[in-house]
């Protein structure tokens, strides 16, 4: 990877002192070439975890002499978190760089434009960690497949530990985008179908990094909920916990949040931890499985650090790439999307299938409760949700997608 | 009433944090006139400086409150740097291009800081000695909110006593009301610069260093408060301490009420705010009226008819142009669409930027209003393509005529940081409205509306290429029409204009309506383009690209646009693919451009090949 970069350096070095700037290609080698882009200078926290991880399945499978016969390639690009970009760099990796499919991506919108790229040119791209679920659904499309479980399927999980708190008066904290909307969208149906007697008393919306932790702690201590639904994450996600922290509102009042258990997270908080929170996250220091077990003990030789959520999805991502090349024993367009509806493949989390009826993968999340050992923070009473059982039927999901998407 | 006096004291400290960023910003303003993209990037280095600095040490109030200061002094030193080694060079040529040095830096730093702390958010511990909350009518507020409450006022009164009281301070009060007198009487400028310019990066970083108790460091902390420092900085009126004191007060409370009151719209309310008090006076809350105006471009010569050699030049190059498609490849075509719709871009900015000496920090706005009438046309009527085209520069240049009523009334950076404002609050809508605008996610699927014949990556170059160069000509022959001159007139003397029977608020009102619709009119081109919209059209940072490519191919003459355009969209695209540090490259690039070509790419050449007649 790094050689390859260092080459396409060169190249452009010498194409540009040749008048030539857009010429820069690489020799053309025998090899399976994959497009990847992802919000590297944005977001490094994800996507450097994220990167090893992808790094690491690429090692391994060249290691075993390839596929087909023929060694894997990745074109790697940094989009800036600005999608117009990454519509530019995939028009790049598959008119020049000539790569055979599309994968990658963290930012929703991101996610959304790469797919309609593909839509539009016919390329299969396999979307890494963007969770909208209009990804595979409302905006699906027949050459788009995602791999995380989306806002939908960890609200899900999610409403199943919150139906059985005897809280009546939720309060909700969410960014407000659409990533925060829908995810508070599906937690109210999906908490109201179960329990028909909660009600919804407050609602903070805060610009997404903007949150003004003393002012929304108190709006929602005056509302008196009985529970919170916390969305927030990333820089707002501490100042919340530790505002809340400070005035009491935590652990006092439970929550329920998306996301805070992953280790992203999790180790920012540190010994801030809000103890009790049900979230869902990857808890990787306590994962026995013998999946699990092999990819984090290779992981941890490889790099001398443990194995991040991004670093699980970029190396899952990539398997289930390279399962579907071998199946399909091709690398046409059509092929790939044959092989990968329905592919069946192995991840650190255990078994893990495409839908065939939504492109969406069954792959699950840990769902747990928050604590402090060690002034770290960890899940503790956690279990696998896996993703097939937080998924609506294969009939209503076919409704939910555009007719063009399920041919 | 306990959540009133809680959310008062939440308002308050936040006010105080607000005001130490925007109080040094707001001096180095008044003394150097350098509007400091960079401003944010010391506050940033504060807070990674005093996270490492007390997390290393024990955890003693002495300790940490030392550590404290010792980053915001070593942030002091980093801020001399910038201005020994950068602004210094520079202080010459027009402001603007402070102002794009000082981006450049920020560029720099935010590469350097990923490279040094590494990608990771980090959270200090809470504040020895101040962990605890304390209980005020009913309400826990925590004692070390308090104290940040409490340095907002007291660096307040120390700097009062500085400036009103102290040798030093007679030197910045001089400079900031007459730079040249003051030189004149043998005042050492350089000294007073780089001091000023350490006081305030001093106070940046210090409040950076006072946050991390409250909330993570991390990468993007110094965009983020850059944007509310100007907010308050110009709702206080630029150059002054105490308006900023008041100002950051007033964001401060609307941060707090605001969110209570209205969660959902706190976004757009500062803005709105902002456009309110600069609508009711136009220099701020207590700023005075600068003469002469900040974002005055130096007079320059007339526009000379270009030698025949270079009319050979242009017809070769567009030559080359049209033939592109049958000697490139596809991705290269799209990049030479993109260089077209970002010339056409630049070339509208320049239009009320150039000409008419209009300087706009917003022209995402119009872009993306261009933009966003496409997809929504789409979206909802089931607009054909030839349509939805046409409507786009309507609207925006509908948009650019509302709004420059009002935006017109101000002058220089506070015109400039209402265009801002505009297109902030169009861009929250596009965000937060998801009903409406598709939210973050976006519209897509535009391409599906393109008639076949353009469905190729080259016929739709072919496309852009007439439009672009049909619009370039048409705003050439407004610049070189009595229209073009009179605008030329109002910027270069407003006095004399009127006095010759120019009406120059309307004239200039004209210009910015112009560049607004052919704004909107690349936005609608780029939205084909993509084939999807997103909010990010309408975001800082495409206002940020249509400024840098005017300034880098230079802004007196009428091809410097589309040079720059050329220049920075190879540069920037490349260079994103090529590196995982595009910013570290991109901001030397910047810097030394800056540095080397202080009139621009084109108008060094017109200078250096002046002989060529």
């Amino acid at each position: 990877m790094t050689t390859r970069r260092h080459l396409l350096i060169a190249s452009a070095a010498v194409g540009a002192a040749a008048g030539l700037p857009f010429t820069a290609q690489s020799q053309r080698n025998s090899a399976i070439r994959i497009g990847e882009i992802n919000s590297y200078s944005t977001i490094p926290q994800f996507t450097l975890p994220y990167r090893m991880g992808w790094q690491l399945a690429v090692e391994e499978v060249n290691a075993a002499g390839g596929l087909l016969g023929r060694l894997v390639e990745v074109v790697s690009r940094d989009d800036a978190g600005k999608p117009e970009d990454a519509i530019r760099l995939a028009t790049e990796l598959v008119s020049s760089e000539k790569v055979a499919l599309l994968t990658g991506t963290f930012l929703s919108n991101v996610g959304l434009a790469v797919a309609d790229f593909a839509l539009r040119n016919r390329v299969v791209f396999v979307a890494a960690e963007p969770l909208t679920d209009a990804l595979v659904w409302e905006k699906g499309n027949r050459y788009t497949f995602r791999l995380r479980p989306s806002t939908y399927m960890q609200s899900a999980m999610l409403v199943e530990e919150a139906a059985k708190l005897p809280a009546k008066r939720w309060a909700v904290i969410a960014p407000n985008y659409e990533y925060g909307q829908s995810a508070v969208a599906n937690f109210k149906q999906l908490l109201k179908a179960k329990r028909p007697d909660v009600e919804f008393v407050a609602e903070q919306w805060p610009a997404l990094g903007k949150l003004e932790a003393s002012s929304t702690v108190q709006a929602i201590i005056a509302a008196r909920p009985d529970a919170i639904f916390n969305v927030t994450f990333g820089a707002d996600l501490p100042r919340l916990v530790r505002e809340g922290n400070l005035r009491g509102l935590f652990p006092r009042v439970p929550v329920v949040s998306l996301l805070s258990g992953e280790p992203e997270y999790l180790d920012v908080l540190k010994d801030e931890t809000p103890k009790g929170w049900i979230v869902t996250g990857y808890p990787w220091s306590q994962i026995s499985t013998p999946e699990h077990s092999k990819f984090f003990n290779t992981y941890y030789k490889r790099y001398n650090d443990y194995p991040r959520l991004g670093s699980v999805v970029g190396y899952s991502t990539f398997t289930a790439i390279f399962e579907a090349i071998r199946k399909a024993k091709s690398l046409d367009a059509e092929q790939l999307i044959g092989a990968l509806r329905g592919l069946q493949w192995s991840t650190p989390f255990g078994p893990a299938q495409f839908r065939a009826v939504d492109h969406q993968s069954t792959m699950g999340a840990y769902v747990g409760k928050l604590d402090v050992r060690d002034g770290k923070g960890v899940m503790v009473d956690w279990r696998y949700a896996d993703g097939a059982q937080y998924l609506p039927s294969p009939a209503e999901a076919t409704k939910q997608r555009p007719h063009e998407a399920q041919k | 009433m306990d959540l009133i006096v809680g959310q008062l004291f939440a308002g308050l400290s936040y006010g105080s944090t607000l005001f130490l960023v925007s109080a040094g910003l707001t001096l180095i303003f008044g003394v150097t006139r350098v509007v400091n993209f960079a401003h944010g990037s010391l506050y940033m280095i504060g807070a990674y400086l005093a996270y490492t600095i007390t997390t290393h040490w024990s955890a003693t109030p002495i300790n940490f409150f030392g550590g404290l200061l010792l980053a915001a002094l070593l942030v002091a030193i980093v801020g001399a740097l910038i201005e020994v080694v950068v602004l210094r060079r520079i202080y010459a040529s027009p402001e603007i291009f402070q102002l794009l040095a000082t981006f450049g830096v920020l560029l720099i730093v935010q590469d350097v800081t990923l490279a040094l702390w590494g990608p990771n958010e980090l959270f200090a511990p809470r504040a020895p000695g101040l962990r605890g909350s304390v209980d005020i009518a009913g309400a826990l507020v925590p004692q070390y909110s308090l104290f940040v409450l409490l340095v907002g006022p007291l660096v307040y009164a120390l700097l009062w006593w500085v400036i009103n009281r102290t040798r030093w301070g007679v030197w910045v009060r001089a400079a900031s009301q007459d730079r040249e007198t003051a030189g004149a009487l043998g005042l050492n400028e350089p000294w007073l610069f780089t001091s000023v310019f350490a006081l305030g990066a001093f106070l940046a970083g210090l409040a950076g260093a006072l946050q991390i108790p409250r909330e993570t460091v991390n990468l993007q902390m110094d965009l983020a408060i850059l944007i509310e420092a100007f907010v308050v900085v110009v709702v206080g009126g630029l150059g002054s301490v105490t308006g900023a004191l008041w100002a950051a007060l007033l964001i401060g409370m609307l941060h707090a009420f605001g969110n209570w009151w209205l969660p959902q719209s706190t976004l757009v309310l500062i803005f709105l705010v902002m456009s309110v008090v600069l609508i009711v006076r136009p220099y701020g809350l207590l700023g005075r009226p600068i003469t002469p105006p900040v974002s005055r471009l130096q007079a320059h010569a007339p526009f000379v008819a270009p030698a025949p050699i270079w009319r050979a030049v242009g017809a070769v190059v567009l030559i080359a142009a049209i033939a592109l498609p049958w000697l490139i490849g596809d991705y290269a075509i799209v990049i030479a669409t993109e260089i077209c719709i970002a010339a056409l871009l630049a070339a509208s900015l320049h239009f009320g930027m150039g000409l008419g000496g209009i300087v706009s920090f917003g022209h995402a706005a119009f872009f993306g209003l261009g933009a966003y009438t496409v997809a929504l046309a789409i979206k909802y009527i089931d607009a054909p393509f030839a349509m939805a085209l046409l409507m786009a520069p309507i609207m925006a240049g509908a948009a650019a005529l509302l709004v420059g009523r009002v935006v017109l009334r101000s002058h220089g950076v506070y015109a400039a940081m209402l265009t801002l404002a505009f297109a902030q609050i169009l861009w929250s809508t596009a965000i937060q409205w998801v009903d409406f605008t598709g939210g973050d996610n976006g519209v897509l699927g535009l391409w599906s509306v393109l008639p076949k014949v353009l469905s190729s990556a080259a016929a739709y170059y072919i496309a852009v290429l007439t439009i672009v160069v049909a619009s370039l000509v048409m705003l050439r022959k407004m610049a070189l029409a009595p229209f073009g001159f009179s605008l030329r007139a109002a910027r270069d003397s407003e006095l004399r204009a009127e006095a010759i029977g120019i009406d120059t608020h309307r004239i200039r009102w004209l210009a910015f309506s112009v560049g607004g619709a052919f704004a909107g009119l690349a936005g609608a081109l780029s939205a084909f383009h993509k084939g999807s919209v997103f909010p990010t059209t309408l975001s800082i940072p495409v206002s940020v690209d249509a400024l840098l490519m005017v300034l880098i191919g230079g802004v007196q003459t009428l091809v410097g646009p589309v040079i720059g355009a050329v220049a920075y969209h190879v540069l920037s695209t490349e260079l994103t693919r090529l590196t995982d540090h595009w910013r570290l490259f991109l901001g030397l690039a910047i810097v030394l451009l800056v540095v080397a070509f202080p009139e621009g790419i084109a108008g060094f050449a017109r200078r250096r090949f002046a002989k060529v007649r």
